[in-house]
């Protein structure tokens, strides 16, 4: 029965991970839903305005909060969705490797985001 | 890493061809795939044109009467011929099926027969299956219980739930949804694939079996659930009609429900 052994594969899964990642999956799915057809319906409103109507807009509370929960969620939503491309098409170091370089870009391009977002907005 | 060349021996050429033996209106030309792993030659097509009123009604009955009356050479597995052993499971004109339940008169044009995709090939239409039963084995599909099991009684359901087991105690293995799953053919040494993904669910959703906990333990894992992505070519495929990519989410949801 040892070929049946050796058939399966031994290299371990990540078991909460794996539930968590599907979750959180759902979840910013379901949060950039709204979210995105704010941002689309905001910025076709906003058309050719200037920059300092921009700014002004950027500032109000409500666009300040709703743009840094677009903003982290999408990164987060991004991180999750490429997270399985990889997994399921690259293999050995060059996978390790890729997940490390995704996580830095998508985490550098969030916190990038929220610096802004905060420097207008304070 | 991706590899972008195609290995030795993976090229299809075009076979032979068997004209029909007797003069008749009613032939069809039959595309067989023909390989012998151990003839060291190509993959070939081979093409027979056989008449279909001497024939039987059904795919099956064509790769027969070409075993029979034309090239005793071709190699197929097949036992029952109505649709409850799943050993002539293939891939017919695109899609998975069996070969005992498909009627020839359903196909326009020429028939198209290949062996299962992404499997490897024992001979012609014969694929090896023994990674898909092992996974099969390693879903423990059998009952658990915590007591020890007694002679004197049955163990009893009711019939609400003995109806949570339809769409799912029918399923025959024959692997035609595994094997019309991308994610199954990219990453069959991790993933379960589809139906043994639903022959998990198939104990998980059993009233009497008491190892719930467990299976959904076991099940909890990147790579044998959820490489899963919703493609839905498992439920497009199965000759049975049943719905693996519903008992996968069904999972899903009963891991994330215990899962945190």
């Amino acid at each position: 029965m040892s070929s049946l052994r050796e058939l399966l594969s031994v290299l371990p899964g990540f078991g909460r991970e794996a539930v968590a990642h599907w979750w959180m999956q759902r979840l910013t799915a379901a949060a950039l839903l709204p979210l995105s057809v704010w941002f689309v319906f905001s910025i076709a409103m906003l058309g050719d305005a200037s920059h300092e109507a921009v700014v002004s807009w950027l500032k109000t509370p409500s666009a300040t909060v709703l743009m840094g929960v677009f903003i982290v969620m999408t990164f987060y939503h991004t991180k999750l969705g490429i997270q399985v491309i990889i997994e399921d098409y690259v293999g050995g170091w060059l996978q390790a490797a890729s997940m490390v370089l995704l996580n830095v870009v998508c985490i550098l391009f969030a916190v990038a985001g929220i610096l802004a977002l905060l420097k207008i907005a304070l | 890493m991706a590899q972008f060349n195609l290995p030795a021996n993976s090229v299809v050429k075009p076979g032979k061809t068997y004209p029909p033996a007797t003069a008749s209106r009613n032939v069809k030309k039959v595309i067989v795939y023909r390989y012998d792993p151990d003839s060291k030659k190509n993959p070939r097509t081979d093409t027979y044109e056989i008449d279909l009123d001497t024939c039987g009604p059904m795919v099956l009955d064509a790769l027969i009467k070409i075993k029979n009356e034309i090239d005793a050479t071709l190699t197929f597995r097949r036992s029952c011929r109505e649709g409850i052993c799943g050993s002539c499971s293939m891939n017919i004109n695109g899609s998975n099926t069996l070969a005992c339940i498909k009627a020839i008169g359903e196909i326009k044009g020429d028939l198209r027969i290949y062996p299962l995709p992404h499997m490897p090939v024992v001979k012609d239409l014969v694929v090896d299956l023994s990674r898909f039963y092992a996974q099969y084995a390693s879903v423990k599909p059998w009952i658990q219980t915590q007591e020890q099991s007694s002679l004197e009684r049955e163990r009893l359901q009711t019939k609400s739930d003995r109806e949570r087991l339809e769409g799912l105690e029918e399923c025959i293995l024959c692997a035609c949804c595994s094997t019309s799953c991308p994610s199954y053919w990219w990453n069959s040494d991790r993933y379960l694939g589809p139906a043994v993904l639903l022959q998990a669910y198939r104990w998980i959703a059993d009233s009497r079996d008491e190892a719930t906990t467990e299976r959904l333990e076991d099940l909890k894992d990147t790579f044998k659930l959820y490489r899963c992505h919703t493609i839905m070519n498992c439920t497009d495929t199965c000759p049975k009609g049943l719905n693996p990519a519903k008992a996968i989410a069904e999972i899903k949801k009963l891991t994330a429900a215990v899962g945190n």
